[in-house]
Parts: C-alpha cells; sequence; structure tokens
C-alpha cells in the first residue's frame, strides 16, 4: 500500500479569462500527486473549469478581483475550495438547476453546476449576496492496487 | 482554430485545435461566425479531433453556431468527438439536435 498523502495548497489569482487554463492546469498538476488516470484528472480539470468560470462571469461579472482556490490531498481524496468575494447567488437552488443561466443572450448553457456534480464525489455552494460564493468539491482517486486487483480477478476468472 | 472549405460540396470545415473553455471559444466563436458568413456554405463540420479539454462553454458555442449556420441555410455537424467531449455534449442532450458526421475521410 502506498504512504498516505497529506497536502495543502494555496492558489490566488486575477479573475481574468485567461487565468482559467492557469487554474485547472495548476490544480491538476496538484492532483497528480494522488496518482489519479487520465479520466479522473480530466474530471478534476473540467469542474476546476466550470468553478472558476463562475467566480469571474457571475461573481465578479467580468470586473476586476481574486479568485481564491485551496486544494487539500487527504488519504485518496481531493478537497477543493474555489471561492470569489463578487456579487453572491441569491437562490442556489434555482442555479444548481440543470440549463439555468442569467445570461442566455451569451452562449451560456447553464450546466457548469451540473457537471461540477457529475464529475465530482460531491459538491457543495455557500453564498452571501453581496460577499462571495464558495464552492467545496471532493473527488476520491481509486487507489491503483484495488485496480490492479480487480483486473486480476478479472482475468483469472476467464 | 484551422478552416478549410470545399467549393464543390460548400463545405466548411473548422478543425478546433485549442482547449476550448469560456477564454477560447470568443475567438472561435468570431473566426467561425465571420467564415460562414464569407463562404455561404451548405453544409459546416466542426472537428473535435485535437480538442484536449473541454467544459461547458463549448456546449454553448456549438448551440451558438448552430443556430447561426442554420440562419444561413446551412447544417451543422459535429465529427471526432474525444471521450471528455463527448460525455460533455451528451449531459446537455445536444447530440439529439446535431448529427455527428461520419462518412467523410479526414480532411
Amino acid at each position: 500500500m502506498k504512504d498516505r498523502i497529506e497536502n495543502e495548497m494555496k492558489l490566488e489569482f486575477i479573475s481574468k479569462a485567461k487565468n482559467e487554463a492557469f487554474a485547472r492546469v495548476t490544480v491538476s498538476a496538484f492532483a497528480s500527486q494522488l496518482d489519479p488516470t487520465i479520466e479522473e484528472l480530466a474530471d478534476i480539470k473540467t469542474a476546476v473549469s466550470e468553478a472558476v468560470t463562475n467566480c469571474i462571469i457571475h461573481g465578479y461579472e467580468n470586473k476586476q478581483g481574486i479568485v481564491k482556490i485551496v486544494g487539500h490531498l487527504k488519504e485518496n481524496e481531493i478537497i477543493l475550495e474555489i471561492s470569489d468575494q463578487g456579487k453572491g447567488i441569491e437562490n442556489i437552488d434555482i442555479a444548481k438547476e440543470p440549463l439555468y443561466t442569467t445570461r442566455p443572450n451569451l452562449e451560456r448553457s447553464g450546466m457548469g453546476f451540473t457537471i461540477m456534480e457529475s464529475f465530482m464525489d460531491s459538491m457543495e455552494v455557500e453564498s452571501i449576496v453581496g460577499l462571495g460564493t464558495k464552492i467545496t468539491m471532493t473527488k476520491k482517486i481509486k487507489p491503483k492496487m484495488e485496480i490492479e486487483e480487480e483486473d486480476f480477478q478479472m482475468i483469472t476468472k476467464d | 482554430m484551422e478552416s478549410r472549405f470545399y467549393e464543390e460540396d460548400k463545405l466548411l470545415v473548422f478543425k478546433i485545435t485549442d482547449e476550448i473553455d469560456d477564454c477560447s471559444v470568443q475567438k472561435i466563436r468570431r473566426k467561425a461566425d465571420y467564415e460562414m458568413e464569407r463562404y455561404m456554405p451548405k453544409r459546416v463540420i466542426f472537428d473535435f479531433d485535437c480538442v484536449t479539454f473541454m467544459d461547458s462553454a463549448g456546449i454553448g458555442m456549438v448551440i451558438g453556431r448552430y443556430k447561426f449556420a442554420n440562419m444561413l441555410g446551412a447544417k451543422l455537424e459535429v465529427r471526432n468527438l474525444t471521450q471528455s467531449v463527448t460525455r460533455i455534449f451528451e449531459m446537455s442532450g445536444i447530440l439529439k439536435l446535431i448529427p455527428v458526421a461520419q462518412d467523410l475521410q479526414e480532411a
């Protein structure tokens, strides 16, 4: 069994659209310490991209602000908190509904929260109008040993 | 993004070579709309073969181009969807609306 990693990181950047790629690549480099599969890493990158885009477009409405990401690695789980100090969300339940968007004219799909929820194991939204929004997401990375054992069992069954 | 127009078939192919997110769709959208108006194709294909990343911004971008193509009297299709692109498109349901092209060789 591999050693359990305990690690933490903090990342802060200006709310520019160009930083979306920076944020997801940085988080994915951090997450790779848990030895995820390419699919697991792609899921994390997509969820981070959605959360950061929300901060920039909706939280700060394209005005300048700071987007903050705190990441923890605990055992085989990654915990990510992505927050802004922007306008906040009035009704979180409505905002989370698939296809709901406040900006249909800008070709927004309204699928951000749905993607975060389905690509990660858990997703929570805390928001105070006028103060900002914080998303907390977690994802368990399947230990590679288990996968190998499963594969081995499948092979021996044949 | 690279584009190629096949005069004889009135076919316009866009090969997306960037990661697709909120930042890059603005560029893609501008170029695609400009070229569609310029060539007035009958058929438009978006090729996702070189797309290494796409988030939900890709859904809005494709629906937007689908509507624009319709307005110009063209049919829009997508092709070479990678596994992660397929997952996001399927989640949004747009593959019920937009066909996946398979009958063409590499452009």
